[in-house]
């Protein structure tokens, strides 16, 4: 066999895979496991292959993504926590020819933001919402969060949750989906390959819908935290697949311009 | 000489922004100042100039929405009363330290809690300490007229892009809920987006472009000495502004042996006090801040030089006394007199207390 070298395999006929041009070259903080990685990889790509850069605005939250404007270039406005889609409804309605974004954890949206996100949703604001729900607060230390399951031991539920001491899961995404401002709302994951892909086709189209002026695009991605579930990143894949996706089952919620419902036209004229 | 109008202090503040040239509007219901959102909905000024209008689902969402607006380079206002603003805070700190220039309108009444729904001045804490955590400050105008509501829309949003700084127009029920003889600016046209470029173009988020680096709003910084950084840039400016934007009225002080201290409504009552302590033949006078952050301690400290006493006259417990004490700095008396929870004092309280203070009574 001939010799092969390196330098005859690093050739751009040969190239099958680059990082994101919207992709900073920071060193990302988050942990090994962690879906956010993937997740900001995703947007960024979207971004990237719309061509939207210079039209687009994301709003990050408070929790672990609250530094994810180091990491995709593009221009940022880092919101109070919870208040994220107050701040994209503005954005929005004062530059409606750019899309905006809000990028948030499950404690940031669906506890004490939970007033921001169904209002933001119920106006139909047309705008993109990303929902990781890794069903615990990462960012200050592996606290219970609205979306934590039923025995899940977490920092303030040490001994698990308990419906009667702590009240019930939040399934937020249901509940938004009833929501006739709402155009689309899909829950996703990003742990292997395949699940990727249709998470990212999934945020493509909530960006594509902002173009069409139809309402709220609200993509849920069921996530890991390894750190805060103290489980390797394998038995965390593991974990989320076996409780969490049987709680929180993967798949479109609502598509109103694919299902022709009555309540997105009133939006298209 | 522009139009004339017999207008509310609340209906002319939505008058003055929409003939200002602001872009967007974002509130919630509370009285006494709900007019201020009816007046805009009524003229529907997304129509004429495409200013923006939003009830929106709490005043915790409107000054998110401002945050939201701000940093995008738009010209964003908002309006509430005393327990909106309390809700509003944590955005209003967010907003100074993140450097995003916006209008706040309180029209004050009485608290604590739910209180009243009657005017009062005691936000003066609230507004000028502070409020929200950390250290910042946003410049406070109290406008004693339905003019001064009208001429502060203009003022108040011109002074927060030269400084990149939140104002807030500290108005109560007595001004937002009266008639008066105003002049109303004339119509200005929005900033178009090229203007936004030239005064923010250097940190406003409108889409980052390959000639610059991404722009982030944000008030974070986790590193402790570049967030002192940041506070050793956000005092030089309060320092700045302190220098150059004080701004008060003197009635009948050249020739004043006690001062009568006054902003707002609170203000409009102490002239009539001053008239007549003078008609007693005593001579008074008054001073009235209208920045009351900053406040103007320098002439204050001078006329502590020429006057006997000076009476602090506010409608609250004594809020603004503070800082007339701080100015004079122990040099001649300093009392306080004010009727609050609600209720405001009439012109022969005043004299009243002002003879019992400084006269020995009666």
């Amino acid at each position: 066999m001939a010799d092969i070298e390196i330098k005859d395999i690093i050739k751009k006929e040969n190239l099958v895979y680059s990082k994101s041009k919207i992709l900073t070259d920071n060193e990302m903080h988050y942990c090994p496991g962690c879906s956010h990685g993937t997740s900001h990889k995703l947007v960024a790509e979207v971004i990237e292959e719309m061509g939207i850069q210079e039209k687009t605005i994301g709003i990050s939250p408070v929790g672990c993504s609250v530094l994810a404007y180091n990491y995709l270039d593009i221009d940022w406005q880092q919101a109070a926590h919870g208040r994220a889609p107050a701040l994209a409804t503005a954005a929005k309605r004062l530059m409606p020819d750019h899309f905006v974004f809000t990028y948030q954890g499950d404690g940031d949206l669906a506890s004490i933001g939970t007033a921001e996100i169904l209002h933001a949703c119920n106006r139909g604001e047309n705008i993109t919402v990303i929902f990781v729900n890794n069903a615990i607060y990462g960012m200050t230390g592996g606290q219970m969060a609205p979306t934590t399951l039923i025995g899940m031991p977490t920092a303030t539920s040490p001994y698990g949750r308990e419906a009667a001491l702590h009240g019930f899961p939040l399934k937020i995404t249901e509940l938004i989906a009833q929501l006739p401002g709402v155009a689309y709302v899909t829950r996703q994951s990003v742990h292997t390959p395949a699940a990727a892909r249709k998470a990212k086709k999934a945020i493509r189209k909530g960006f594509e819908n902002q173009e069409k002026k139809i309402g709220t695009s609200f993509i849920e991605i069921v996530s890991t935290c390894s750190s805060g579930w103290k489980l390797s990143p394998v038995a965390s894949n593991q974990w989320m697949e076996e409780h969490m996706f049987k709680f929180y089952p993967l798949g479109d919620l609502k598509d109103a311009e694919r299902d022709n419902e009555a309540d997105y036209k009133k939006y298209i004229e | 000489m522009g139009e004339l109008k017999l207008m509310k202090g609340n209906e002319v503040i939505a008058e003055a922004a929409i003939r200002y040239g602001a872009d967007g509007y974002f509130g919630y219901p509370i009285t006494p100042q709900s007019e201020i959102m009816e007046t805009l909905m009524a003229q529907k000024p997304w129509e004429t100039t495409g200013m923006v209008v939003l009830q929106a689902e709490s005043e915790v969402a409107s000054i998110n929405m401002l945050y939201g607006g701000a940093a995008c380079g738009k010209r964003v206002m908002t309006s509430s009363s005393s327990p909106g603003l309390s809700l509003m805070l944590e955005g209003v700190s967010y907003l100074a330290g993140a450097e995003l220039p916006c209008l706040l309108v309180n029209v004050v009444r009485g608290g604590p809690g739910l209180g009243t729904i009657q005017p009062s001045q005691a936000d003066y804490f609230q507004a000028t300490k502070g409020g929200g955590h950390g250290d910042y400050q946003i410049i406070v105008l109290a406008p004693a007229s339905v003019q001064e509501m009208n001429d502060f829309v203009g003022l108040g949003f011109d002074l927060a892009f030269k400084y990149r700084i939140p104002s807030l127009i500290l108005s109560d029920g007595v001004i937002g809920q009266m008639m008066e003889k105003v002049e109303v600016s004339d119509y200005k046209p929005r900033w178009t987006d090229e203007e936004i470029q030239k005064i923010s173009g250097s940190w406003a988020t409108t889409g980052k472009t390959k000639n610059r680096e991404r722009h982030i709003a944000t008030s974070l910084d986790l590193q402790a000495e570049k967030m002192e950084e940041h506070n050793h840039k956000l005092q030089a400016k309060y320092r700045e502004i302190e220098k150059n934007e004080v701004r008060y009225e003197e009635f009948q002080t050249d020739d004043a042996e006690y001062l009568l201290v006054a902003y707002g409504s609170s203000a409009r009552i102490c002239q009539k006090s001053v008239t007549l302590l003078r008609q007693k033949g005593i001579k008074v006078g008054l001073l009235r801040p209208i920045t009351v952050w900053p406040f103007p301690s320098q002439r204050i400290a001078e006329l502590a030089n020429q006057v006997k006493g000076m009476l602090a006259v506010e409608m609250s417990a004594g809020q603004m006394v503070m800082d007339v004490k701080l100015a004079v700095n122990g040099k001649i008396p300093v009392s306080h007199f004010g009727r609050y929870g609600g209720v405001v004092h009439s012109p022969g309280e005043v004299v009243e207390a002002f003879e019992k203070q400084f006269l020995g009574g009666k």
